[in-house]
């Protein structure tokens, strides 16, 4: 298991070269002197001529290129045209804030998702069964954008339930060791914060966790339901074990292998997703980041935050990758 | 003569399915006495499987269901019986080796934990004594190198591996009545031989009785007393194991024996039943096998046989040894 996540490792490293020379090319692809359009038409030639020395236009792309690598490989992602400040350090804080709503999210989806799926696979049409279907029916065509909308208004602004917008209550903030505020509330036991910060969580988290919720409930039905025919669970069922430990034992492992595929795809759309989500509930993450950052031309920030969120997808597979081994046995490392 | 273990009375189990009903099981009967290793042979599709599992209270329902009759283990009927009492049956009284010896095992936890499961459902051990029971039991089946199997997974085994496996998981907890479903079918002949063996040696030492389903005469010729033929979904004939050969009585079973290979005289042609296995529930009256019976008369096709008691001892389901 050692060596194949070694050798699964290091299999990424062209995934990753491929990646950067696509981000690389993308920005420089856009028509157009970056250094004019970050400076806007009235700068001054000088003022031009500076900016594309700094960001080093002048030199040919693959020594660019080279020296990109470089600044990548020592953790150096350049500064912010806008902030001047290392991207390296100010993008963590968004990071964090988009990887906690979607890790909230997609716990959400997982419990809920494979319980109604096994349920209803384990009282195949029942009047559970019909229900729990066809709600992820409707899941799964939701639109999240019109969801969120739909849920701010109802659950903030008209019962005000929870808040309409952002991590955590701006008289009482979390001091940020992670920035991952559920960790960091934790730890430092501030759990009147950590109420506060769940109750910011469940709006965008609920609109997030819709599709996936659903779309991982009706895989799991349906593989759970082609897995209790098989023989190894009549055997189990032979030996005089009760439903439940057929079910949650002997079923639920082998039909988990395909959902977790579905897991890992969604998890990497739930990315994309919660970009829009962020947006709608002013949520301070790296679709935020990015987008404030289109708006402001700064392409250092843009470049480094997409190569984030790519570097994020990748790390999702070779996860996913990994716990599939780690589940069947029959996966051979190699 | 001591009460049988397992008595089926008048058993029939239907299939509720979209093109309607299937009586797959349509009255059988049948004992087993203590000990005993009892044969039920039959075509493909006869009902054998549905059979076994109706004992085990296992059918797929829907769309299966048990219909009729009793099925009476030491007397008390398991048609009756509610889910608790079958789940303690299951396994430690009554147990069953499955037809499908490569994919009844699953494939994502180690062999140990598969018999130690079984062991301790049963047994109030702790984990220690349950893992010797489990060697033990492997060793007592012929498997080499039992400490390693317990932590192998069952795609690293041979079919026949994997069926010794099945049956020590069904003897471990000591059962009354195994029931083995063509346990060798899909075993090449020198494994099956084996795996024959280990199951009369078994039946020998632990007493317990075992019900022999194939559709093999010369498996039934070599391990069992008594025998059941099955045909479409009914018991059309039983005897012991002897009558059977020298005598058989039903036209069905005439032709079986007939189309058994003989080594001793080399005829170039098998003799094989004309016609095919009627679909259940398609011949609603008269004799079942009365489309393909070379001795088919009127009564045959108008009024069903019954299973009736022969002065042999045996019983016979046919309007030619009937009154
Ligand atoms: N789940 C099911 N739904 C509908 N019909 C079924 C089902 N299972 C079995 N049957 C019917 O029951 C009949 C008997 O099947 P069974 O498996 O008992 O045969 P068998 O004697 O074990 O045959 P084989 O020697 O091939 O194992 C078949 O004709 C089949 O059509
Ligand atoms: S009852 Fe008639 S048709 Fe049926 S087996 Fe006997 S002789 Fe043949
Ligand atoms: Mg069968």
């Amino acid at each position: 298991m050692f060596a194949y996540t070694i050798r699964r490792i290091l299999m990424l490293v062209p995934v990753l070269i491929g990646m950067s020379l696509i981000v690389f090319f993308l920005i420089r692809a856009i028509p157009g002197d970056p250094a004019q359009i970050i400076l806007g038409q009235q700068a001054s030639k000088e003022a031009v001529a500076q900016l594309r020395d700094t960001l080093g236009l002048d030199e040919p792309w693959y020594v660019q290129y080279f020296i990109y690598m470089k600044d990548l490989l020592t953790g150096d992602l350049g500064n912010s045209i806008r902030t001047h400040a290392p991207i390296s350090e100010e993008i963590w804080p968004y990071f964090a804030a988009t990887l906690e709503l979607s890790l909230f999210a997609m716990f959400i989806a997982v419990v809920i998702g494979v319980n109604a799926g096994i349920i209803s696979a384990w009282f195949q049409n029942s009047w559970f069964d019909y229900v729990a279907m066809l709600l992820a029916l409707i899941g799964v065509s939701m639109p999240i954008f019109w969801l969120g909308l739909m849920e701010q208004w109802a659950f903030a602004v008209e019962f005000r339930w929870f808040p309409t917008s952002g991590r955590e209550s701006i008289l009482n903030p979390v001091d940020s060791i992670t920035n991952l505020y559920i960790i960091d509330t934790i730890i430092q036991g501030r759990f009147d914060q950590l109420q506060t910060v769940l109750r910011h969580l469940t709006l965008p988290g609920l609109a997030l966790a819709t599709i996936p919720m659903a779309i991982i409930a009706r895989m799991t039905r349906s593989s759970m339901l082609e897995v209790m025919r098989s023989d190894y669970i009549r055997t189990a069922r032979a030996k005089g074990l009760r439903m439940f430990w057929v079910v949650y034992k002997h079923s639920l492992k082998n039909a988990f292998i395909p959902v977790l595929t579905v897991i890992g795809l969604q998890m990497g759309l739930l990315l994309g997703g919660a970009i829009l989500t962020e947006t709608i509930f002013s949520w301070p993450g790296i679709g935020r980041y990015i987008y404030d950052a289109i708006g402001f031309r700064d392409y250092p920030v843009i470049q480094s935050g997409i190569l984030v969120v790519a570097l994020v997808f990748v790390t999702i597979n070779l996860l996913v990758d990994l716990l599939y081994a780690a589940i069947d046995p029959r996966i051979k490392y190699q | 003569m001591d009460a049988p273990v397992l008595d089926v009375k008048g058993l029939k189990t239907y299939f509720f399915t979209d093109e309607g009903e299937v009586p797959a099981v349509n009255d059988v009967d049948f004992h087993v006495k203590r000990g005993e290793v009892l044969g039920i042979v039959g075509e493909s599709g006869c009902g054998k499987s549905v059979t076994s599992l109706s004992v085990m209270g296992l059918v797929p329902s829907p769309p299966g269901k048990i219909v009729g009759g009793e099925i009476l283990y030491k007397g008390e009927d398991l048609t009756k019986a509610n889910d608790k009492r079958m789940r303690q049956i299951r396994g430690n009284d009554i147990a069953m080796i499955f037809q499908e010896p490569m994919t009844s095992l699953n494939p994502v936890y180690k062999i140990g934990n598969q018999l130690i499961e079984a062991i301790r459902l049963h047994n109030r051990w702790d984990k220690k004594k349950a893992w010797n029971r489990a060697v033990e039991i492997m060793k007592l089946v012929g498997l080499p190198r039992a400490e390693e199997l317990m932590n192998s997974y069952p795609h690293q085994l041979s079919g026949g591996m994997r069926q010794r496996v099945m049956i020590a998981m069904a003897m471990v907890c000591e059962p009354e009545v195994l029931i083995a479903d063509e346990p060798t079918t899909a075993l090449d002949v020198t494994i099956q031989a084996q795996i024959l063996d280990l199951m009369k040696r078994l039946n020998k030492e632990t007493d317990t009785s075992i019900i022999m389903i194939t559709h093999d005469l010369g498996v039934v010729a070599e391990m069992c007393e008594r025998i059941v033929v099955m045909y479409a979904g009914k018991v059309i004939e039983e005897a012991s194991v002897s009558t059977i050969f020298k005598e058989p009585k039903h036209p069905y079973t005439v032709g079986l024996i007939q189309s058994v290979p003989d080594m001793r005289d080399k005829k170039d042609r098998l003799y094989s039943i004309p016609g095919t296995v009627p679909k259940p529930g398609s011949i609603q009256k008269g004799c079942q096998f009365a489309p393909r019976c070379e001795h088919a008369f009127d009564r045959c096709f108008a009024e069903t046989p019954e299973l009736e008691n022969q002065e042999d001892g045996s019983r016979v389901r046919c309007w030619l040894h009937n009154s």
